[in-house]
């Protein structure tokens, strides 16, 4: 430790550059390589139809400034289709049912597996990890016709119950493991302080839990969000429920007869899923629970 | 304020390991209570049973004159402070204090005039409304005793509180820790593995070791610290309690007429009457082999001591000095194999290899006066106070004349 400390003070600015630049070069390159298509994308979003047909979206760079190159046309019709604003407040309606209901079990369960003792309490948490193998697409059809049997098909609750329950495995998981690894002493002072497992877990352990509850939140949101497959399934293609995904995949024809609209109105779905990711982001980084113990 | 018995405690793991075994104590009220010993001996785990935290599997636990073995950690009205001082990191300090009052439903008043005087007490009210984070591991540590203090509970519980601290500022804490427990005359039982830090602050100090299969209990010796100190019931608790340890050797006693010597590595001393008193029944061990025990501090060079007595001497070849400034120490060799019993090797741990191959020498550590003119490879002449020297049986370790510690009874009648 202390001559590792000691070698790497030693290294001059150079050897320090020529160290991490692989890691710095791999950085760059995934960061451009993954934004080019958005960025291609956003930039064809505001050509006009034929020239979207014609060219691809780099030709527009030669004469950025031509007006003739731009149009706001794609995103006046998307928003002025019918049924797309329904469609926006419809993605709401389920989307946020389907993230508040699994993170809220999930806290609950987590906080029993890691802080509660009870018989077989590992082989149970082993059994609901267990359950993220099963694959989406297996379960679409039994539940479908379970949904039958309840008359669920074709309302909100019955998408809300799918992706909660698909997105429980992973969110106990996640939040069990983050649970446990809070010191035990903050835990057993409280204990000692007067305090029952609710208490803990309301008092203590939500509040210090807060980052991992903002990381499922933002997986779990933009799943749901960008989820078409199973609003497809469960809602179905009636204009008055459909979701976002859905609509979008209408909008351009059943022979892609109004494809040039797809970019705009991408975008348009994509503004709330990144204002949520930009404004929860810094959750991600975990510090929320220094000076609590010496470390 | 109330007394904590422990009858018989003991602690088996569900995979069978013993942890705990046998643990007898009376703590009295308002008692300042130390548990020390190495790692692995215990002493936490007691301290866990005590508050609840770890199950009781053998033995009862009383705090006043109730059962508590079953009681929850919250119904024991105990407060603890931990090694790591267990803060809640998204609370102000004040919150932090008031945390267990207001879960007890107290009115607010109350509490914020217990938490103000708390804080006052610990000189942490400017600090009340910031989060655990923007304090220093000293403040921490005071947030955490606080917390403790506003409960004003029937007993403290302490686990290596001071261990995180740096040096200067432990010694510094553990003078205010002695200074509260003055004010406050709580029942204090704190655990810690450093014997400075029994030795100051216990009344009464608990050496513990941990437990094997052949001796299933951990108490060695519950005295306090001078007693520790002077009476070591054996060569386990003499090891452990002072700094530096004590100097031991083979050795064997020769009465000649009413005079007694000391027998050891070619040298021979006269031994003071007072010691034999301190060892009853020694006159019986008469030229059996013994452990001999000197502290470091019972060594004095020759020429600073007036009129010494030529038959309380040694002469030694120095082989290392340590300057302190306040005291010299002197390191050099004995020519006798070094005491190497089952309680010395618990106590040197992975050192006791480097000890067994260092081979047929005893290290031994004399302190003398500062202004003593001595360096490595000089010959000095030492005088020991014979009236403190410690003897012990070779085999099974316990003091002569001693009441050997649980467990070790019929060790030392076989």
């Amino acid at each position: 430790m202390t001559t590792a400390t000691i070698a790497g003070a030693k290294k001059t600015g150079l050897a320090r550059i020529v160290e991490r630049w692989p890691v710095k070069t791999a950085v760059w390159l995934i960061a451009i390589l993954w934004t080019i298509p958005s960025f291609g994308l956003l930039v064809t979003s505001f050509r006009p139809r034929d020239d979207i047909r014609g060219s691809g979206w780099w030709t527009v760079f030669p004469d950025v400034w031509d007006k003739a190159h731009w149009t706001l046309s794609n995103y006046q019709t998307v928003l002025s289709t019918g049924g797309f604003a329904n469609a926006f407040l419809n993605s709401l309606a389920v989307t946020i049912p389907a993230v508040v209901i699994p993170i809220t079990i999930a806290a609950f369960a987590a906080y029993g597996f890691a802080w509660m003792d009870f018989p077989g309490r590992h082989v149970l948490f082993a059994l609901v990890v267990g359950l993220m193998v099963v694959p989406l697409q297996m379960a679409l059809i039994p539940i479908l016709r379970l949904y039958t049997r309840f008359d669920l098909v074709g309302s909100f609750p019955a998408v809300w119950l799918a992706h909660a329950g698909f997105g429980l495995p992973l969110a106990v998981y996640l939040l069990r493991n983050y649970m446990g690894s809070l010191p035990s002493s903050v835990i057993e002072s409280a204990q000692i302080d007067g305090a029952d497992h609710f208490t803990i877990f309301w008092r203590l352990i939500l509040p210090l839990s807060v980052p991992v509850l903002a990381s499922f939140a933002i997986f779990q949101f933009l799943w749901v969000w960008n989820d078409f497959l199973v609003a497809l399934v469960f809602l179905g293609l009636e204009p008055r429920s459909q979701v976002l995904t859905v609509a979008l995949a209408n909008l351009a024809g059943n022979r892609g007869e109004a494809e040039h609209l797809l970019p705009a109105a991408a975008f348009v779905s994509m503004v709330l899923p990144m204002v949520v990711f930009l404004s929860l982001q810094r959750y991600f980084v975990r510090g929320l629970t220094a000076g609590s113990v010496k470390g | 304020m109330a007394k904590i018995t422990l009858d018989d405690i003991g602690k088996i793991y569900p995979d069978g390991t013993r942890a705990v075994g046998h643990v007898n104590l009376d703590i009295q009220d308002g008692e300042f209570l130390v548990l020390v010993g190495p790692s692995g001996c215990g002493k936490s785990t007691i301290l866990r049973m005590i508050a609840g935290l770890e199950e009781i599997t053998e033995g009862k636990l009383y705090i006043g004159d109730q059962l508590v073995n079953d009681v929850p950690p919250k119904d024991r009205d105990i407060a603890m402070v931990f090694q790591n001082y267990a803060l809640y990191p998204h609370m102000s300090v004040f919150d932090n204090m008031a945390f267990g009052l207001k879960l007890r439903k107290m009115p607010k008043e109350e509490i914020k005039r217990r938490v103000l005087e708390a804080a006052e007490t610990l000189e942490i009210t400017e600090f009340l409304d910031r989060k655990p984070k923007a304090l220093s591991g000293g403040q921490r540590q005071r947030v955490a005793m606080g917390r403790a203090i506003v409960r004003e509970p029937k007993a403290f519980l302490m686990d290596e509180p001071l261990s995180n601290l740096d040096a200067k500022l432990r010694v510094q804490m553990r003078t205010e820790l002695s200074l509260l427990h003055k004010r406050l005359g709580t029942t204090t039982v704190y655990v810690t593995h450093d014997q400075v830090e029994a030795m100051t602050l216990g009344h009464r100090v608990a050496v513990l070791r941990a437990v094997s299969p052949q001796r299933p209990y951990n108490l060695q010796q519950v005295a306090p610290p001078t007693e520790l100190f002077n009476e070591p019931v054996n060569l386990f608790v003499a090891g452990f309690i002072g700094s530096p340890a004590m100097n031991m050797v083979y050795g064997h006693l020769e009465a000649d007429g009413d005079t007694v010597w000391a027998v050891f590595a070619g040298n021979r001393v006269k031994v003071d009457p007072v010691a034999l008193e301190r060892h009853p029944g020694i006159d019986e061990r008469m030229g059996d082999r013994l452990v001999l025990g000197i502290r470091p501090g019972n060594f004095e060079a020759a020429s600073h001591v007036a009129g010494a007595d030529p038959d309380k001497q040694i002469e030694v070849n120095v082989e290392v000095t340590e300057m302190l400034g306040n005291e010299t120490f002197v390191h050099f060799l004995l020519d006798e194999e070094p005491v190497m019993t089952p309680d010395i090797q618990e106590l040197l741990g992975a050192a006791a290899e480097e000890e067994a191959v260092m081979g047929h020498k005893t290290q031994f550590t004399a302190r003398v006066s500062p202004d003593v003119p001595v360096t490595a490879g000089d010959r000095l002449a030492l005088v020991i106070d014979t009236a403190k020297m410690h003897f012990f049986d070779p085999t099974h370790g316990v003091r002569i004349g001693a009441t050997p510690p649980p467990g070790m009874e019929a060790m030392v009648q076989s």
